[in-house]
C-alpha cells in the first residue's frame, strides 16, 4: 500500500508548496462566475450576454489546453492538486486533482463549450440560454477534477439542472418529457450512489477512525469487507450506468438528445456521457478494484449488448438525431467493454475513445444542428441529395462520419482498435461480438450518409445552402483534431498510460486479477496504429482492418 | 430573598420555594410578553395603525427573542456553567432548546412578514393573527425545552389551540372553517392520546419528570413492559399526529390547503418542528435505552411517512396540497434521522428541520402571492407562465424546489445528505436507500411545479395576459423571500455554518437540581 500511496503523496506535497495558480479551481470557478456574470447583464441585450458567454467559455478552453503543456507526461498521480477543507465536521474538502485519466475529458469540455455557444445561436432569452450552459461547463469540470466524493456527487448531480432547463427551454417537440425523464433517471441512479458514498465514508471511518470523504486515502485504505466494497460499488454502478448509458437503462437518452436544442445534444453527447464512463474508471474501479472484477462480466456483457443493440436501432430510426443518439449507445458500449477489460490497452482505449467519440459525436450533433437551421426537420426521408446543394458539408460530413465509424487515419479507429486488442486477451468472446459492432456502425452511418446526401434534390433541397465560414470555422478545429488524434495519438497516449498502469496495478495488488502479460508490455500499440493509417479508404475496408487487428492480438 | 431560601433549605426545611430562573426562559418571555403586548395596545389605540405596524412589531419580537436566546447559547455552550434544568427540573436549557427557540422566532418572523399583506389583501387586517402566532411559537418553544411530560403536552396545546383559530383565521373562505374543524377535531384527539400516554408512562415508571423517567428505566428492570410500551404508542401517536407521520397525517393536506396561506407556512415550519423537538427529547433522551423497543415502530413510521408523501404528492392538482404531501415525505426524512437514535441523527434532524423551514415558508410565500385575492388560485396551472411574469418570484420558487427536491448546492441536499449519514452510520441502509427512492419520486412533483412555471407558459400566454392580474410582490414578502432564498442557497454552499450549530445543540439529560 505505500509504495502506491507515497508518490501520490509526494507529488501532492510538492504541488502544494509552490504557490502556483490554482488553475484547477479556476477551471470550475470561472465558467460559474460568467454564469453570475450573465444574471447581471440586461436581458435586452443579447449580443452581450452572448460575449461574455463566448468569452467565458474561450478563457477556460484557453486554461484547459494550458493545463495540457503544463501536465507532467511521466507522473502516474494527480497533478495541480488543491485541497481545501470545506466542511470540516465531516471531512468533506475542496479538493482537485488531475491525471492522464481525466485531462483530456477537461481539455475536451474546455473545447467543445465554447465551440456549441459560438456554433449555435439560441432562438430565444440567448442571456438564461447562457448561463445555464456556463453553469453547465463547471459542472462538468467540477466531476472531472474532483478527488473528494462529496465534491464529485455535487458536480455531478448539479449538472442536471442547467441540462434540464436547457432540454426544456431551447428544445424541440417533446422537450418537456424528455427534460423530466432525463432529470429523474439520472437522478434515481445518482440516488443509489449517494447512499454508497455515503456509506464509504462511514464504513471507512469505522475501519480507520477518520471520517474523510477524500477519494485517495479511501481508495488507498480499501478498508471494506468484500461483500460490502460489492454492494457498494453496485451504487456507484447505477449512477454511471444510467448516465453512460448502459444498455437496459438507456431509454432516456434519445428522447433528450433528440428534443434537447444542438449545443445541448452536443453538450450531452460530447461531455456528458463521459460522466458515466469517467465515473467509472476513476470511482468504480479505483474504489472497489475486486467489486469491479467481481462485477465485470456482466458490465461487459451489457457492453457489448450495447454495441449491437445501439447499431441495430439506430439503423432503423427515421429521425437523424436519433439515429445518432442510439449511436452513442453503440459507442459507449465500446467504451464499457475497454473498462473492463482490466488491460493496459483497453483503458487507454476506453479513455482514448471518451474523447474521441465527444470530438466526433459534438461535429455530428453540429452539423445535424446546421441541417436543421436549413430545413427545419431531422427526418431522413424529406432530405436528399443535399451533397449537390452543398458539397462542403458533404465533405465535412463524410470526414466526421468515417471518424464515427471508425476509419483508420481518423481518430476513431485508434480508440477502437486499442479498446479491441486490450480486451481479446481478457475478454475474448465479447470482443469479438463487438467487432461487428464496427461493421454495423458502417451499415447505419453509411445508409443515412446516402439517403441524405446522394441522389438529386428535389425541390426543397435543391436550395440548401451550404456552410457559412462561421460553421466553417466552428468545425475545423474539431476537424483537426478528427485527423490529428488518428495519424499521431502518441500525445494523447503518452499522457494516459502512466495513470492508466498505476490503475491496473492498484487493480491487481488488490484482487485475484492479473493483467495479461501480452497487454502488459503493449505500449506497441501506437506503432501498429501508425502505418495502419496511411490513406482513407472506403469504410468497408476499415470494417475488415478493424476486425483483423481484433484477430491478430490472437496470435 | 435567595439567600433566605437557600438558608431554609440548608437547614432542612421542607418548604422550598420553586425558584424561578428567569433569565433561563427569556426567549418565552420575550414571545409571549410580546404578543400580550400587541393584544392590549392594539385594544387601546383607538386608530388603526400604519400599514406594516403589526407586522414590524412582531419581527421585532422575534429578533428580541433571538437575542436572548443567543446569549443563552452563549451560556450553555461554556464549558464552566453548561446546561441547566429551570422550574425545579421541569425544563431544560441546553443548546436543543435554544437551537429551536430560533429556529421558531425565524419561522415567525418570515410568516409574519408574508401575512402582512396577505391580511391587507384579504380584508382581515388586525393584531389578532400575529398576537396568535407569537403565543403558538413560545408553545412550541415550551415543547422544545420541556424535561417533564406535562410540559410537553402544556407546550403541545399552546401552539395547538393557537393554530387552530389561525386555520380558520380567513372568515369568507369556507376551506378556512372547515380546516380549522378538521384540525381541532382532529387534534384533540390525539392530545388525549399523547395524555393517555403521559399517563402509562406514569404509571409504568412513577414519574412524568423524563430524567426521573430515564434514571428509573436505567436502574430497574420491568416485570412486564406492557404498560410502558403502550404508553410509547400512545405517545407515538400524539407526537405523529402533530409532525404529520403516516398514518396520522389526513389532515395534513385538508389543513394545509385550507388555512390562510402565511399561517401554512408557519404550521409547516414551526409546529412541525417543535413537535419533533418534542419527539427527540422524549424519545432521543428519555426512552434512550429502550430503543430497541420503539425504533422498529418509527422505523415503519418513517418509511410509510416517506412513501405515501412523495407517491400522494405526485398525484395533486392543488399546490398546496402538493407541498402539504410533500411536507409530509420531509417528516418521513426528518424520522429517519430520529430512527438513527444517535447524536448525528439528532443533529442531522435539527439540521433538516432548520433547513426545511426556510424552504417551506419560501414556497408558501410564493404560495401567498401567486394565490392572489381569495386565497384560490392554488391550482398548477394558476403559475402556467409565471417565469415570463414574474422571472424572480419563479426563480425563487425554483430555488425552493430544488432544494426540496435535494439538489446540490442547496439547503436541501445537505439535510438529505446529514440524515442519510446519520442512517448509514446506524446502519440502516435499507432505510437511506428507501429515503432516497421517494426522494426522486417527489422530484417529479417540484419538476413538475417548475415546467408549469418555466415551459408551459406558451399556450397560456393569452389569458394570463388577459384574463388576471399580474402577481404582486409587496416588500414584506418580498423581504421573507429574499431572506429565504438567501439562507436556502448560503446553507447549501457552506453547510458548515449550521452543521456545527446543530451538533452543539444534541439535547442533554440532566437530573433535576436538588
Amino acid at each position: 500500500m505505500g509504495s502506491l500511496l507515497a508518490p501520490a503523496l509526494l507529488a501532492t506535497e510538492a504541488h502544494a508548496e509552490s504557490p502556483e495558480f490554482p488553475i484547477l479551481t479556476a477551471l470550475i470557478v470561472i465558467p460559474a462566475l460568467g454564469a453570475l456574470a450573465l444574471a447581471l447583464t440586461p436581458a435586452s441585450r443579447p449580443e452581450l450576454s452572448r460575449l461574455v458567454g463566448v468569452g467565458m467559455s474561450l478563457v477556460t478552453g484557453a486554461m484547459s489546453v494550458y493545463l495540457m503543456t503544463q501536465f507532467v507526461i511521466d507522473e502516474p498521480g494527480f497533478q495541480e492538486t488543491s485541497k481545501h477543507s470545506w466542511i470540516e465536521s465531516f471531512g468533506i474538502s475542496w479538493n482537485l486533482g488531475v491525471d492522464g485519466i481525466s485531462l483530456f475529458l477537461v481539455v475536451l469540455t474546455g473545447i467543445l463549450f465554447p465551440l456549441a455557444l459560438i456554433g449555435v445561436k439560441p432562438h430565444h432569452d440567448t442571456k438564461s440560454y447562457m448561463a445555464w450552459l456556463l453553469l453547465l461547463e463547471a459542472g462538468c469540470m467540477g466531476v472531472f477534477l474532483a478527488l473528494d466524493l462529496f465534491l464529485f456527487f455535487v458536480a455531478f448531480e448539479i449538472v442536471l439542472v442547467p441540462m434540464y432547463f436547457l432540454i426544456g427551454g431551447w428544445g424541440y417537440g417533446e422537450r418537456v418529457y424528455a427534460a423530466l425523464k432525463f432529470f429523474l433517471f439520472t437522478m434515481l441512479g445518482s440516488a443509489f450512489m449517494l447512499v454508497s458514498i455515503i456509506a464509504l465514508a462511514f464504513l471507512h471511518e469505522r475501519a480507520t477512525g477518520v471520517l474523510t470523504f477524500d477519494l485517495v486515502e479511501i481508495a488507498e485504505a480499501q478498508a471494506l469487507a468484500e461483500t460490502t466494497a460489492r454492494w457498494l460499488f453496485l451504487g456507484f454502478a447505477v449512477a454511471f450506468a444510467v448516465k453512460c448509458p448502459i444498455f437496459p437503462l438507456h431509454t432516456w437518452l434519445p428522447d433528450a438528445h433528440t428534443q434537447a436544442p444542438t449545443a445541448g445534444s452536443v453538450i450531452l453527447a460530447g461531455v456528458m456521457l463521459k460522466l458515466g464512463t469517467y465515473g467509472f474508471v476513476r470511482f468504480g474501479l479505483y474504489l472497489f478494484p475486486e467489486a469491479a472484477t467481481w462485477a465485470a462480466p456482466v458490465l461487459v456483457t451489457l457492453g457489448v449488448i450495447g454495441i449491437i443493440y445501439g447499431a441495430i436501432v439506430a439503423a432503423v430510426q427515421r429521425d437523424l438525431k436519433r439515429l445518432v443518439a442510439y449511436s452513442s449507445v453503440a459507442h459507449l458500449g465500446f467504451i464499457v467493454l475497454g473498462t473492463f477489460a482490466f488491460t493496459s490497452q483497453g483503458l487507454q482505449g476506453g479513455v482514448l475513445q471518451m474523447v474521441n467519440h465527444g470530438i466526433s459525436t459534438g461535429a455530428l450533433f453540429l452539423l445535424l444542428g446546421m441541417l436543421y437551421e436549413r430545413r427545419h426537420t431531422y427526418e431522413i426521408a424529406s432530405l436528399r441529395g443535399l451533397q449537390r446543394a452543398a458539397p462542403v458539408m458533404a465533405a465535412v460530413f463524410t470526414v466526421v462520419m468515417m471518424s464515427s465509424i471508425g476509419l483508420p487515419g481518423l481518430n476513431g479507429f485508434v480508440g477502437e482498435f486499442l479498446i479491441l486488442i486490450g480486451s481479446f486477451p481478457t475478454r475474448r468472446w465479447w470482443a469479438v461480438v463487438a467487432t461487428f459492432g464496427v461493421v454495423l456502425a458502417a451499415v447505419y452511418l453509411l445508409w443515412a450518409y446516402q439517403r441524405v446526401f446522394h441522389g438529386d434534390p428535389d425541390d426543397e433541397n435543391a436550395t440548401f445552402a451550404d456552410m457559412t465560414w462561421r460553421e466553417g470555422a466552428v468545425m475545423a478545429p474539431l476537424l483537426a483534431l478528427i485527423v490529428f488524434l488518428g495519424v499521431f495519438p502518441r500525445p494523447v497516449l503518452e499522457r494516459i498510460e502512466p495513470a492508466v498502469g498505476r490503475l491496473i496495478t492498484h487493480i491487481e495488488e488488490r484482487s485475484d486479477f492479473t493483467e495479461p502479460a501480452v497487454t502488459r508490455q503493449g505500449t506497441g500499440a501506437v506503432e501498429v496504429v501508425g502505418p495502419a493509417a496511411v490513406e482513407e479508404e472506403g469504410a468497408e475496408e476499415a470494417e475488415e482492418a478493424g476486425a483483423e487487428t481484433g484477430g491478430e492480438g490472437e496470435g | 430573598m435567595t439567600s433566605t431560601a437557600a438558608v431554609l433549605a440548608q437547614q432542612g426545611d421542607l418548604l422550598v420555594k420553586p425558584e424561578v430562573e428567569w433569565v433561563a426562559i427569556t426567549p418565552l418571555l420575550v414571545l409571549v410578553g410580546g404578543s400580550l403586548l400587541l393584544l392590549t395596545l392594539s385594544a387601546l389605540t383607538t386608530r388603526r395603525p400604519r400599514r406594516g405596524t403589526y407586522a414590524l412589531f412582531t419581527v421585532l419580537t422575534c429578533a428580541g427573542a433571538i437575542i436572548a436566546s443567543v446569549a443563552l447559547w452563549d451560556r450553555v455552550q461554556d464549558p464552566a456553567r453548561g446546561e441547566f434544568t429551570a422550574l425545579v427540573g421541569a425544563l431544560t436549557i441546553d443548546g436543543f432548546t435554544v437551537f429551536f427557540s430560533v429556529l421558531i422566532a425565524l419561522s415567525i418572523a418570515l410568516a409574519a412578514l408574508v401575512a402582512d399583506d396577505y391580511l391587507r389583501r384579504e380584508d382581515l387586517e388586525g393584531p389578532e393573527l400575529y398576537a396568535l402566532m407569537l403565543l403558538s411559537g413560545a408553545g412550541g418553544i415550551v415543547m422544545a425545552m420541556a424535561n417533564d411530560l406535562i410540559v410537553v403536552f402544556l407546550g403541545l396545546e399552546i401552539l395547538s389551540i393557537a393554530l387552530y383559530v389561525m386555520a380558520g383565521m380567513h372568515l369568507r373562505r369556507v376551506e378556512s372553517q372547515e380546516s380549522a374543524i378538521k384540525y381541532f377535531v382532529l387534534g384533540a384527539f390525539s392530545s388525549a392520546f399523547l395524555l393517555y400516554g403521559i399517563a402509562l408512562v406514569y404509571g409504568a415508571t412513577g414519574s412524568t419528570n423524563l430524567s426521573e423517567i430515564a434514571a428509573f428505566l436505567s436502574q430497574n428492570v420491568l416485570e412486564s413492559e406492557g404498560l410502558l410500551l403502550a404508553g410509547f404508542a400512545l405517545l407515538l401517536v400524539g407526537l405523529g399526529f402533530k409532525v404529520a407521520a403516516v398514518p396520522f397525517h389526513v389532515w395534513t393536506p385538508d389543513v394545509y390547503q385550507g388555512a390562510p396561506s402565511p399561517v401554512t407556512a408557519f404550521m409547516a415550519s414551526a409546529s412541525k418542528a417543535a413537535a419533533f423537538a418534542a419527539l427527540l427529547r422524549v424519545f432521543f433522551s428519555a426512552f434512550s435505552n429502550h430503543a430497541s423497543d420503539w425504533r422498529p415502530i418509527i422505523w415503519v413510521l418513517a418509511v410509510l411517512t416517506m412513501v405515501v408523501g412523495a407517491v400522494l404528492a405526485v398525484v395533486q392538482r392543488d399546490v398546496k396540497r402538493m407541498l402539504a404531501y410533500s411536507s409530509i415525505n420531509h417528516a418521513g426524512f426528518s424520522l429517519v434521522a430520529v430512527h438513527a437514535n444517535t447524536e448525528r441523527g439528532v443533529a442531522g434532524a435539527l439540521f433538516y428541520l432548520l433547513a426545511y423551514a426556510f424552504m417551506v415558508l419560501g414556497s408558501f410565500a410564493v404560495v401567498t402571492l401567486v394565490g392572489r385575492r381569495g386565497d384560490a388560485a392554488h391550482d398548477v396551472d394558476d403559475y402556467r407562465g409565471l417565469a415570463r411574469e414574474r422571472p424572480v418570484l419563479a426563480l425563487a420558487f425554483t430555488v425552493f424546489l430544488l432544494s426540496q427536491a435535494g439538489v446540490p448546492l442547496t439547503a436541501g441536499f445537505f439535510a438529505k445528505f446529514y440524515v442519510i449519514g446519520a442512517a448509514a452510520e446506524a446502519e440502516s441502509y435499507a432505510l437511506a436507500v428507501i429515503a432516497m427512492v421517494t426522494a426522486v419520486i417527489s422530484a417529479f412533483l417540484y419538476l413538475r411545479i417548475i415546467v408549469t412555471m418555466y415551459f408551459a407558459g406558451d399556450e397560456a400566454e393569452g389569458d394570463a395576459a388577459t384574463g388576471r392580474h399580474r402577481v404582486a410582490i409587496p416588500f414584506g414578502a418580498g423581504v421573507s423571500l429574499a431572506a429565504a432564498v438567501a439562507f436556502t442557497l448560503l446553507i447549501g454552499i457552506l453547510p458548515g455554518l449550521v452543521a456545527d450549530f446543530a451538533r452543539d445543540a444534541v439535547p442533554v439529560l440532566l437530573s433535576a437540581a436538588p
